[in-house]
């Protein structure tokens, strides 16, 4: 359980995020909604320190964020894997390597046992034949793949995915986001998930909640999220004609 | 007032730079790394300036000394002398702030804006520390070598240009480059260079580690720290030459 209580971050005089608060439950795939400007990645990063708030508190099961010294942060930070906007695979590093790096880094395992948690990570997330490649010869469906196997390699208790499925296509998009709802419920994790996709929402929305330029203007789940009266709301759902079409023919 | 904002972030940032490595082994293995792409990579471009830097500077010093009563092995001192005092540490180093100086900003910019950076950051690694520390190690660690090899080179073009072109024939140069030699201007150029090293890697990181933005601003910043790691190799050449020979 992640709570966020009363979140206001500021770049330089600009408000970006305006009081936002929010609970994110075990084992459910949390979404944050909101078109692109609204503020989701700044309350993402927020959330996981890598912007520090200017007001507000962060908990994460029941403990505050922010009172956390540098060695609790550190520990909190190996509970936590995180997929960015862009993948953010390290370059010089091949599919293995990166997904082992987290290994290398944390643990004084043998070889052997580090490259058996790759492999069995990288299984998980279905890819294959891409062991020796580097980030730069795989698609980005793939990437994204690898970037899911680095995030859940050492086993992390909660999950922050910003816009797992952008730039992909739908098909590839519904794959990602269906790995990730089944390896939060296999691993019982925390997970949070940045999106502006209505299918996304529609197909993994357990919990919802929705920004509107750095408000929190509803929370909810995927059932209830087409019988909301909120303008902003609307407009948000329904700029697609598809869901407009679906709306009007009520099925 | 931008440069005190400057200077501040700058020496924050060193704190983080110095922070303990997350682990020996990765940290050691990560140095041998930058030795071969900072170092090694930066040899052939140093040997070949060297060269024909060492060939120009002794036939102008040649062609300027042109008395009769002026000895010719007092060109293969002149010669040496530059390339000691000045040539292999100044300008090698502002050489290696163009070549290296890019590298490192627009390598570590491209993994701030790629957010490669907050990844390491959200695993728990200090991200400063990781990136640089090796880079700076290594550097500092190999820049002598290479200033070191860039004098022999450069007096060694100077020699073939002498007797290519007969204006210092061989023995006179050998003899120049040996009369009273100084020891102690290669130690004071190696200071100079070790200062150098430091001072490219931890300002072109600075600027690389602060990128906010996308490609064009990766540019930017690797522009960026190439002049200001110039400027300061400029002012600190003054500096410890004014500390070191006065
Ligand atoms: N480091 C920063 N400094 C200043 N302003 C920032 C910074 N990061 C984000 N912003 C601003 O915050 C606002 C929200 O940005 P954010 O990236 O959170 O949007 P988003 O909802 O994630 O959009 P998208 O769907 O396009 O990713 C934008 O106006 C952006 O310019
Ligand atoms: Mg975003």
């Amino acid at each position: 359980m992640i709570e966020a209580i009363d979140i206001h971050k500021s770049f330089d005089d600009k408000e970006i995020l305006k009081g936002i608060s929010a609970g994110f439950e075990k084992g459910k795939t949390n979404l944050i909604i909101g078109q692109s400007g609204s503020g989701k990645t700044v309350l993402l990063k927020s959330l996981v320190g890598l912007h520090d708030i200017t007001s507000g508190d962060i908990r994460y099961d029941g403990h505050s964020f922010l009172e956390l010294d540098n060695t609790a942060k550190k520990r909190l930070r190996q509970d936590i894997g995180m997929l960015f906007q862009g993948s953010a695979l390290f370059d010089s590093l091949t599919v293995e390597e990166n997904i082992r790096f987290p290994l290398d880094m944390f643990t004084n395992w043998s070889l052997e046992k580090k490259r058996e948690r790759a492999n069995f990570c990288i299984d998980r997330v279905k890819l294959e034949n891409a062991n020796n490649k580097f980030p730069s010869e795989i698609s980005g469906g793939m990437q994204k793949r690898v970037a899911i196997a680095r995030a859940i390699s050492l086993n992390p208790k909660y999950l922050f995915c910003d816009e797992p499925n952008s730039g992909l296509d739908p098909r590839t998009a519904i794959i990602i986001d269906e790995l990730i709802q089944e390896i939060t419920k296999e691993f019982d994790m925390t997970t949070i998930v940045n999106t502006h996709d209505m299918n996304s929402v529609m197909g993994i929305g357990e919990k919802i909640i929705f920004i509107y330029q750095g408000h929190k203007l509803w929370e909810g789940t995927k059932d209830d999220i087409f019988h909301v009266q909120n303008k902003e709301l609307e407009d948000f759902i329904f700029a697609s004609k598809l869901f407009k079409k679906i709306r009007d023919n009520n099925i | 007032m931008r440069i005190f904002f400057h200077l501040g972030r700058y020496c924050l940032f060193l704190k983080k730079v110095f922070g303990k490595p997350e682990k020996h082994s990765v940290f050691i293995k990560q140095i041998v790394r930058e030795v071969d792409k900072l170092g090694i990579d930066s040899l052939g471009i140093v040997i070949i300036i060297s060269v024909f830097m060492g060939a120009v500077i002794t036939l102008q010093t040649a062609y300027n000394i042109d008395l009769p009563i002026i000895p010719k092995y007092t060109v293969g001192l002149a010669a040496r002398d530059s390339i000691l005092l000045e040539f292999s540490s100044t300008i090698v180093g502002l050489i290696l702030a163009g070549k290296v100086g890019s590298n490192i900003a627009s390598e570590i910019g491209t993994m701030r804006v790629t957010e490669q950076i907050d990844a390491l950051e959200i695993m728990g690694i200090n991200p400063a520390g990781y990136l640089v520390l090796p880079k700076v190690v290594a550097f500092v660690f190999i820049i002598p070598a290479l200033v070191t090899i860039s004098m022999a080179v450069g007096i060694g073009g100077g020699y073939l240009a002498g007797s290519i072109t007969g204006e210092v024939p061989g023995p006179e140069y050998i003899y120049g480059i040996q009369y009273a030699f100084q020891p102690f201007y290669i130690v004071y150029a190696l200071s100079k260079a070790v200062v150098f090293a430091f001072i490219i890697s931890t300002i072109s990181a600075y600027w690389g580690y602060y990128v906010q933005g996308g490609a064009l601003e990766v540019g930017k910043a690797s522009t960026q720290a190439v002049v200001a790691s110039s400027v300061q190799i400029l002012l600190f050449n003054l500096i410890l030459t004014q500390l070191l020979l006065a």
